[in-house]
């Protein structure tokens, strides 16, 4: 008959030209092939405008007399930071940030090695004791502030109060830098702690138990097989939070900034006389108290360069450590 | 590894380290029902008072509580939300879609995640200003609509739990990629959205940084920003504070006790994983 021709030459769909196609067919075509980068688009242009975007241009604030309020008053070129290398509060905004960051992460994570292997022993109601540790993390950090900030009063705390049955005398945690910097890492701690160990236990749980089974034939002890065996074989997620906590623990804002109860009020922040103001608080008291947001910006991107640069170094030597035995 | 003869000492140390998780909590509810003027006693308190409703009406007439806990709801809300819907169309793109440049794209979505967009905020607020959007709620929500963490947390719920035949089924019986992902992967993955939206909800309603700083407090405050305020009376009024403080916490610590195997299991899957 006279139909089929056009019908056979029709069917197999690889050699006809797109042009004599079924309409439905192109349009599935089109669909599959163009749909995909539809449903994936939010999450880029969401973080284009208002992750990355801002964050490049902050570098271009920098380098003008840019006024929170009034606006750009003229391209300055190095200026800003010219300034901020003589600016000895921002020098001790970064020996605070690094100071805070080591004495907070470092036997966070630690600890958090620790409670993970305690946690891995097969012990009974492990669900409960998982959600037990990992409770402190979901509590907003603001809530958490005030309450230590209770805790370390100096007249009326309960961690004077505590220290007072050893023989010590009350420490006055606002004023002392070291005594302030222990106080903010311990709310940091706190936070973090049952998460990164939830984290460890993970990636123990993935080791194959026959290591430690021959381990053990050759008489490993287990603080042996620990260091020789789980650790290494974690170094992935050991690595992971150690750049994921450099990255957080480096950019600090909210803990500090509540443990001065003078926050809200005055226009310093982070201690009467800065004595836990790290380089967010810096930003933030440069770019939104004082309106000079230009330097706040130059402040920011220093920061950033140092956050790129701890991260790398952190980095190295974990692999490093980790990765012996 | 087990080891018989550790077993109580073992568990006397969790139940320590579980009291320590516990005891701000508490210590937060005591002193938000007593009387400010008993924590100036030597030794601190342990056991609850009788001032709770007293200090939490307190805190209603100093700050607009209510309008905070309102804001608070609608921005966890609306973040949680849109990013159960982008985050579950983007993972089941990722996980079970063909496209050039998929796992490459993937692999740009990971490497934000550790991008420290905060050191952004100073171009953020003005971009916010410019647009008029200073005090606004969308301020808060527009720019968390859709995170990394979701992306990756519906992917990886795809690809255990959507099956590719059906899909392929799909396909080739006509359905459109959208139609495909309404009726076949949608319902599979409906429990892991669902543990996202109430993670994604938590973390909005605990965010501090950037609704205190383009938020007015004053006017516009979310729940965290109303905590900050509270803090900055004349003198400090631990028991005013911490009674905000505990109110503030309770909407999450009910999603936590709800959730908290689900959080648990969905956090050391990512772990191994990720």
């Amino acid at each position: 008959m006279t139909v089929t021709r056009p019908e056979t030459e029709a069917a197999p769909a690889v050699s006809v030209s797109p042009s004599k196609e079924p309409k439905r067919f192109r349009l599935s075509n089109w669909d599959a092939k163009y749909t995909p980068y539809l449903i994936i688009a939010p999450f880029f242009v969401v973080f284009g405008i208002f992750g990355l975007y801002p964050l490049i241009y902050t570098a271009w604030v920098s380098l003008h007399d840019w006024q929170l309020i009034d606006g750009d008053q003229g391209f300055i070129g190095l200026d800003n930071y010219v300034k901020l290398f003589g600016d000895a509060n921002f020098w001790n905004a970064l020996f605070n940030t690094l100071s805070l960051f080591v004495l907070s992460t470092v036997p966070q994570l630690l600890a958090a090695l620790g409670l993970a292997a305690l946690l891995d022993r097969g012990l009974r109601g492990s669900a409960f004791w998982r959600a037990g540790v990992l409770l402190p993390n979901v509590i907003s950090v603001a809530a958490v502030a005030l309450v230590f900030a209770q805790f370390f009063g100096r007249d009326f705390g309960i961690v004077n109060f505590l220290l007072g049955f050893v023989g010590i005398d009350p420490i006055d945690w606002r004023a002392e830098t070291w005594a302030s910097h222990l106080a903010v890492s311990t709310m940091v701690m706190w936070r973090w702690t049952g998460y990164n160990a939830l984290l460890y236990l993970a990636a123990m749980q993935s080791v194959p138990k026959d290591m430690y089974e021959s381990a053990t034939l050759d008489g490993a002890g287990r603080w042996r097989m620990f260091w020789s065996i789980t650790v290494p074989s974690i170094r992935p997620t050991i690595l992971f939070t150690v750049v994921t906590s450099t990255i957080g623990g480096l950019q600090l804002f909210a803990e500090p900034a509540l443990f001065d109860p003078a926050f809200a009020t005055s226009n310093s922040t982070g201690g009467s006389d800065r004595q836990f103001q790290t380089l967010v608080l810096y930003m933030y008291e440069k770019g939104f108290r004082l309106f000079d947001a230009g330097y706040a910006a130059t402040v920011a991107w220093m920061l950033f360069l140092v956050v790129l640069v701890v991260a790398v170094i952190n980095f190295t030597l974990t692999r490093r450590i980790a990765g012996k035995g | 590894m087990k080891n018989a003869k550790t077993g109580p000492l073992l568990y006397g140390f969790l139940v320590a380290v579980l009291a320590a998780s516990i005891f701000p909590l508490y210590y937060s509810f005591i002193v938000a029902s007593k009387d400010n003027s008993v924590l100036g006693e030597k030794v601190p308190p342990l056991v609850p008072g009788g001032n709770l409703v007293e200090n939490i009406t307190r805190v209603f007439d100093t700050v607009d509580f209510w309008l905070a806990m309102q804001n608070s709801f609608i921005v966890a809300s609306s973040v949680a939300i849109s990013n159960v819907v982008l985050g579950t169309l983007a993972g089941f793109a990722f996980a079970r879609l063909r496209f050039k440049g998929r796992d490459s794209l993937f692999l740009v979505v990971l490497g934000t995640a550790m991008v420290p967009t905060q050191l952004g905020v100073i171009p953020l607020y003005m971009l916010m200003s410019d647009l008029d959007w200073y005090g606004t709620l969308q301020a808060v929500i527009v720019p968390v609509l859709i995170g990394s963490f979701a992306v990756f947390w519906m992917r990886q719920a795809c690809e255990e739990t959507v099956p590719f035949e059906l899909i392929e089924a799909a396909r080739v019986d006509g359905c459109s990629v959208l139609r495909t992902f309404w009726h076949v992967g949608f319902p599979a993955v409906r429990p892991q959205a669902a543990v996202l939206g109430m993670f994604t909800f938590m973390t909005a309603w605990n965010d501090f940084f950037w609704p205190l700083i383009v938020l007015d407090p004053n006017d516009s405050p979310t729940v965290q920003v109303a905590l900050s305020t509270l803090a900055s009376g004349y003198y400090t009024d631990y028991s005013l504070m911490l009674a905000g403080a505990s109110i503030a916490v309770l909407p999450v610590i009910a999603l936590f006790v709800l959730l908290s195997r689900q959080i648990v299991g969905g956090i050391m899957q990512g772990a191994v994983k990720g």
